[in-house]
């Protein structure tokens, strides 16, 4: 038996995740986001007040800094977003076994929206087919992980990560790559609608929301 | 029966079933898994939410070990 993820070898550079850890990756990234927002934001104001010319130009800074933290909750978003299908046998036998993983809850959840909750010591989980959404209070971090065999029915990728999550929740959070962390309801609008609601129902479960 | 099963393209292949009462059973299991761990699959076994255990060696007493590819981050 082993509690380590083996993955995590591969990226023995990273710290392991943890909670705290967390904390520090969403404050960095808010404030590396300020940094770039804040200049433009203050200098499309100068320049809206300056003089009547310089409106237009001020103006474009103005939607800048608003396209910014937009941009990269998109990165965020596209995590989860469905991928191409492989055929159906393969497809309903793959959820067979996603659904054997999982209570009935999350089965309906995953039906209604593609992503399974999965509540873990660091937050509840979105699983996806190529990533998962961290949700913790009103922050949600976005981790781009995959399985690496592309050519999976979609149900068995997001079997792989759910196993995986469960056998060693900081390891795969350690292997996964940060997309974007920041506000929900900056991710909630840049999701698939039919995924929105996965966010809104994490709200009812988690002890840390 | 317990199963080993391997998660691939078709959904999952089940590559062997053993119960306890057949050392045969047991022993084309643990071969089976060998292999797929030679080929670098990951052995693991759920057990429910928020708990799954990987494993290098066959448990016997588990009712379904199931084999997976490794992830990587995006």
């Amino acid at each position: 038996m082993s509690t380590t993820l083996p993955e995590t070898a591969a990226v023995h550079w990273r710290p392991r995740m943890d909670a705290g850890r967390l904390v520090l990756m969403g404050w960095s990234w808010t404030a590396s986001t300020l940094v770039q927002v804040l200049p433009m934001l203050a200098l499309a104001v100068i320049l809206i007040l300056l003089d009547p010319v310089t409106i237009a130009v001020g103006v474009i800074m103005l939607v800048h800094a608003w396209a910014i933290p937009e941009l990269y909750a998109n990165r965020g978003a596209k995590v989860v977003k469905p991928k191409p299908r492989a055929g159906a046998a393969a497809e309903q036998t793959a959820l067979g076994l996603l659904g054997d993983l999982v209570d009935h809850r999350a089965r309906e959840l995953h039906a209604r929206t593609g992503l399974v909750m999965e509540r873990g010591t660091l937050g509840v989980w979105l699983v996806g087919e190529a990533g998962a959404l961290l949700v913790r209070r009103r922050r949600v971090h976005c981790w781009c992980v995959r399985v690496t065999d592309p050519d999976l029915p979609s149900s068995d990728r997001i079997a792989h990560l759910l196993l995986a999550l469960r056998a060693d929740e900081q390891g795969f959070a350690t292997v996964a790559n940060l997309a974007f962390s920041g506000a929900r309801w900056r991710v909630r609008r840049r999701l698939p609608k039919t995924m929105r609601s996965a966010l809104d129902e994490v709200a009812g479960f988690s002890p840390l929301l | 029966m317990a199963r080993l099963i391997r998660m691939d393209n078709t959904g999952h292949t089940t590559l062997a079933e053993w119960t306890q009462a057949d050392p045969a059973s047991v022993e084309s299991a643990v071969a089976a898994l060998r292999a797929e761990l030679d080929k670098g699959y990951y052995a693991v076994v759920n057990h429910g939410e928020g708990r799954a255990e990987q494993v290098v060696t066959l448990p016997v007493d588990a009712q379904l070990v199931i084999l997976r590819r490794p992830i990587a981050g995006g």
